[in-house]
């Protein structure tokens, strides 16, 4: 035992010897890095964390990180991307786990909860980023081409054989989207008297994989989809032409016979983060910019590969001039 | 119609032929086929009545009241003592987490790096490994964490590790008093056995909400469902294992005196320890296999970068993480295990000696700290230097899915309609257009067919609950579609696991192919499915099939390998050909590995509904998808959900039935069993 002791001591002494041997090489990077942080981090002053939820679809991405991106490095903020869907991010807002939402196609039955005039009050419209979504049916482009009468929604019923598969037998797939989307295509089909089935992708993947295998193979497809979306980019897909959306013609989801309105996308806050104040609430309630600007950085991100961190970064380095109209001033 | 129906059942059929007892009674599948043509004609006349369909987005009056429980729950947050509770453990498991990111996978700012880089954690690993297993496993352990630098996954590879091994952790301070308790109690084992069952079947997307609501978001939720998922195996079989323990033994010890704290420690616990370990890597696979799903509520590890790669639809850059994952699997899983036959060595004291373990020890000790202190100060030995692996072979995954598609592309979408309309829309159709008391009845009659009295029971209970919870039409439509699928994954293992088991080329071949679609995250190949099946039904259960047939081939391999030699030697020596060797003599002895095999695909395809929800498969699994994507639909989740565990307990039950009416309950299947329950992801 005795002699185990004394052996471990001496490896240990080894170990001392050889650390004091490589450590007198100078100072390393990493230290210098180390100071570097520190004088920025004094320098900017405390911006304080910005919780930044980042809902599951590119473009929303895209917007996520170009406020990050400004937040983290213009304004020293210290920024945490947590990626979430929808639901959870808004659970976030109560327990101070999520601060933003930046980009909202309307949850009624969550602001339901969560809003000041029924819910609890731990999250608050943000107002608009500047994107419009619009929903629809969309085909793919040589579909368009071919058959342009098919973007008029009463001679689906013509076609509605081709779009059948072996599942959906004599009637006419449509392709319904991830579930998360609000939807009322069944009452749709069924209100216009169309032969059509709706049959759920599940997923945003799936969808777009869905119009990709179309377009490749000259395949018959419609679905739901909608834009600001990086895969117009790549595959400009045609819209549908329902009858017009009209005030209240979505009322009752089992009456809906129109098209989805346009909707504005819009930024949601956690209330106790925006009472604290500071320049990263500012930046994010300036925050607004277009779906060209978002389609850009989603292009970034799907299409070159590029990080979402990069993509960012490089679409706030061309852009400059709209990133300084965000800036607290 | 008739032939595809009752070509699930040949396979038992096809055994009692060449019963040698000559048996005179009418076989089981006659009376199977009985069942199934009086279920055609009652179909043909009624076909639509009372089938309980009902558009998608229609709710139950017990959807909403389970909602509104649900938001109820998340209105009171703020003073509900027991959320207050669960939210501070969650919290525990978050500070734990983030202080071994801290140290290990992320910058600790103002730090630009972690405290120890990856060269100090690789050599420390090794060391690790050295020590507790043997250079071998020291080499494989070290390939594999450079392989996780190498391949531009550090960071991430350090997060799974450190969620996983909280979770295990906790799983086996919780698991094991509970493993020991239900050894030692008949009625506790029951019970917790009822639990361990849910907690492996209800996929895992229902409760990922509320265990936000409870824990928070993160390393907290990510912890607990991995845990909720992971605990059932330890559980189960170190349970198993201590209540095996030789009773001689126990006997013998118990005759010296020994108190029951003695006895447990000394005597149960050492001699059990194989089977523990065997737990503990199973709950180890569990733990990985929720990696992807951990990763929808912000749970820190490689899912999320597979995610990632989901979104803007990158085949490679998605098959990397997912690959590095299977990686990390058979690194822990082959160092649990060695670790445990070289403890099980020095136990008999076969052990190097002490002077040689010393020098181990020291010259590993010594390393690490070289290593470590390298990593603190040193850019290249605390980043790891980038390079293009990744990214090379992404593109390289890309071009070769690119290819298979392109030149696939046209068989496949043939094979999906052939099999569509030749088997799939007849067989729902049967199920869900007959009316649900015929379908029911006929689902009964089958059970009984198929299990005698054993399956009656928990087929009429779980039938029962099916039409309570009032899911019945898409339950019948997933049920269609796990019969489908289940029925190729046991071609597909009879096929492949006869070759395995006559050929050990194959089998060293194979072997790790399996073991790897066993563990690599489904979310990989689902995009490549997608492109050469499109949308739909037939995809998701392409997809079942791809996660489901690796267990039933090792399964059926293994059973007919262990067909004893003599016999087929004695068969080969009356002048048998190849065709009726294997058809006359191993498949009928080794039918008990049938039964297995079909009862793991079952369950194992059933782990796969929600999954095939996200790829058009609709039915139970879109229910579940949609319950968790919109908040005012989660009692749909919820109902979805235990309707998917009814099915799995009830095909389970039967099966179970039909292989003990088959006499094939020799100890060593039973307890293959208990440990194969499906450990994926769902």
């Amino acid at each position: 035992m005795q002699h185990t002791r004394k052996r471990a001591a001496g490896l240990v002494s080894v170990a001392a010897c050889a650390a004091l041997i490589l450590s007198a090489c100078g100072e390393s990077s990493i230290e210098a890095e180390q100071s570097e942080n520190e004088k920025r981090a004094a320098e900017l002053g405390d911006c304080g964390e910005i919780n930044m939820a980042v809902n599951p679809w590119v473009g929303y991405e895209a917007s996520a990180y170009v406020v990050g991106h400004v937040a983290q490095e213009t304004l020293g903020c210290t920024v945490n991307y947590k990626d979430l869907k929808e639901d959870v991010s808004w659970q976030g807002f109560g327990t101070g786990e999520v601060d933003v939402v930046i980009e909202d196609w309307g949850h009624p039955d969550l602001e339901k909860k969560f809003f000041a005039d029924q819910g609890d009050g731990s999250a608050m419209d943000g107002g608009p980023n500047g994107n419009v979504g619009i929903i629809g049916w969309y085909v793919p482009p040589w579909l368009a081409e071919e058959h342009p009468d098919i973007l008029q929604a009463e001679n689906l019923n013509k076609y509605a054989e081709e779009f059948a598969t072996s599942e959906t037998g004599d009637k006419g797939q449509f392709l319904g989207a991830d579930p998360s989307y609000v939807q009322f295509d069944e009452a749709i089909i069924s209100n216009l008297g169309l032969d059509f089935e709706v049959v759920f992708s599940g997923s945003e993947a799936a969808s777009i994989t869905a119009f990709q295998r179309a377009e490749e193979n000259k395949e018959f497809l419609i679905g739901y989809f909608y834009e600001p979306q990086w895969l117009f980019a790549e595959l400009p897909l045609e819209k549908v032409a329902l009858p017009p959306y009209e005030e209240g013609c979505q009322a009752d989801p089992a009456k809906v016979d129109c098209d989805y309105p346009e909707t504005v996308l819009k930024k949601i806050l956690s209330t106790s983060w925006v009472d604290e104040g500071g320049p990263g609430v500012e930046l994010v309630q300036n925050f607004e910019w277009t779906n060209d600007d978002q389609n850009t950085v989603a292009k970034y991100i799907s299409q070159d590969g590029m990080s979402p961190e990069d993509a960012a970064a490089k679409w706030v380095e061309d852009n400059q001039d709209k990133v300084d109209a965000w800036l607290p001033q | 119609m008739s032939t595809t129906l009752e070509a699930p059942r040949k396979e038992p059929a096809a055994v009692e032929a060449p019963s040698f007892l000559g048996r005179m009674t009418i076989p089981r599948w006659a009376w199977g086929l009985v069942v199934v043509a009086g279920w055609i004609v009652v179909w043909a006349l009624m076909k639509g009545t009372d089938t309980l369909g009902r558009p998608v987005r229609v709710r139950t009056g017990l959807t909403d009241r389970l909602t509104g429980f649900n938001n109820d729950v998340l209105a009171s947050r703020d003073t509900n003592p027991i959320i207050q509770f669960t939210y501070g453990v969650g919290s525990t498991f978050v500070d734990a987490v983030d202080w071994l990111q801290r140290l290990i996978s992320i910058a600790n700012l103002p730090r630009p790096v972690p405290e120890i880089g990856w060269l100090g954690v690789t050599v420390a690993a090794v060391g690790i490994a050295l020590v507790i297993a043997n250079w071998r496993i020291a080499v494989l352990v070290g390939a594999s964490f450079v392989s996780f630098g190498l391949f531009g996954y550090w960071s991430s590879a350090m997060d799974l590790l450190i969620v996983t091994f909280v979770a295990v952790a906790v799983a086996v301070l919780v698991g094991m008093p509970v493993a020991i308790w239900i050894a030692s109690s008949k009625r506790a084992d029951r019970a917790v056995t009822v639990l361990l069952d849910l907690m492996q079947t209800m996929p895992t997307f229902v409760y990922l909400v509320p265990v936000v609501l409870f824990f928070g978001i993160g390393a907290s939720a990510a912890v607990v469902c991995t845990l909720i998922y992971a605990l059932p195996p330890i559980i189960r079989i170190a349970g198993h294992g201590i209540r095996h323990v030789s009773p001689t033994t126990i006997e013998a010890t118990n005759s010296a005196g020994q108190t029951f704290w003695q006895r447990l420690v000394k005597v149960q616990l050492p001699m059990a320890r194989a089977t523990i370990v065997v737990g503990l890597s199973q709950t180890i696979m569990a733990a990985l296999a929720m990696a992807t799903i951990a990763a929808y509520v912000n749970g820190p590890g490689l899912g999320k970068d597979v995610l990632q790669a989901l979104r803007t639809l990158n085949i490679g850059a998605g098959f990397v993480p997912g690959a590095l994952i299977v990686v990390m699997a058979i690194m822990l899983d082959r160092a649990a295990t060695a670790a445990s036959l070289r403890s099980d060595r020095v136990a008999r004291g076969h052990g190097e000696s002490r002077r040689q373990r010393l020098a181990v020890i020291g010259v590993a000790t010594l390393a690490t700290a070289v290593a470590i202190y390298l990593s603190r100060y040193y850019a290249w030995a605390a980043d790891f230097p980038e390079n293009e692996s990744g990214r090379r072979v992404a593109d390289q995954v890309n071009s070769f899915t690119g290819w298979m598609v392109d030149t696939f592309g046209g068989i496949t979408g043939a094979v999906k309609d052939g099999i569509t309309i030749g088997l799939l829309n007849p067989l729902e159709s049967l199920l869900s257009e007959s009316p649900w008391y015929v379908a029911a009845l006929a689902i009964v009659l089958l059970a009984f067919v198929i299990g005698g009295v054993r399956a009656l029971v928990p087929t009429v209970v779980c039938l029962a609950g099916l039409r309570l919870l009032d899911y019945w039409n898409n339950s019948m439509v997933t049920l269609s579609m796990t019969l489908v699928a289940t029925l190729m994954v046991m071609a597909l293992a009879v096929v492949l696991g006869v070759w395995m088991a006559r050929s050990r080329r194959v089998d060293v071949v194979l072997r790790p192919l399996l073991d790897a679609g066993q563990t690599i995250p489904p979310f990989v190949y689902l995009l490549p499915v997608l492109a050469l099946f499109g949308n739909g039904k037939f995809t998701a259960i392409v997809a079942a099939i791809i996660y489901a047939a690796p267990a039933a081939i090792k399964l059926v391999a293994d059973g007919v390998k262990s067909v004893p030699e003599q016999t087929v030697e004695a068969s080969r020596s009356t002048g048998c050909t190849t065709w009726q060797e294997i058809t006359k003599v191993q498949l009928p002895m080794a039918r008990s590995s049938l039964v297995l095999a079909t009862n793991q695909g079952l369950l194992y395809v059933l782990a796969m509904v929600v999954i095939g929800g996200l790829v058009g498969g609709g039915a139970l699994g879109y229910d579940v998808v949609l319950g968790i994507s919109r908040s005012e639909e989660w009692g749909r989740s919820a109902l979805a959900g235990l309707s998917i565990v009814l099915l799995g307990i009830m095909v389970d039950r039967i099966t179970r039935a039909a292989a003990s009416t088959d006499r094939a309950t020799d100890i060593g299947v039973k307890a293959r069993r208990r440990d194969l329950k499906p450990t994926g992801s769902r």
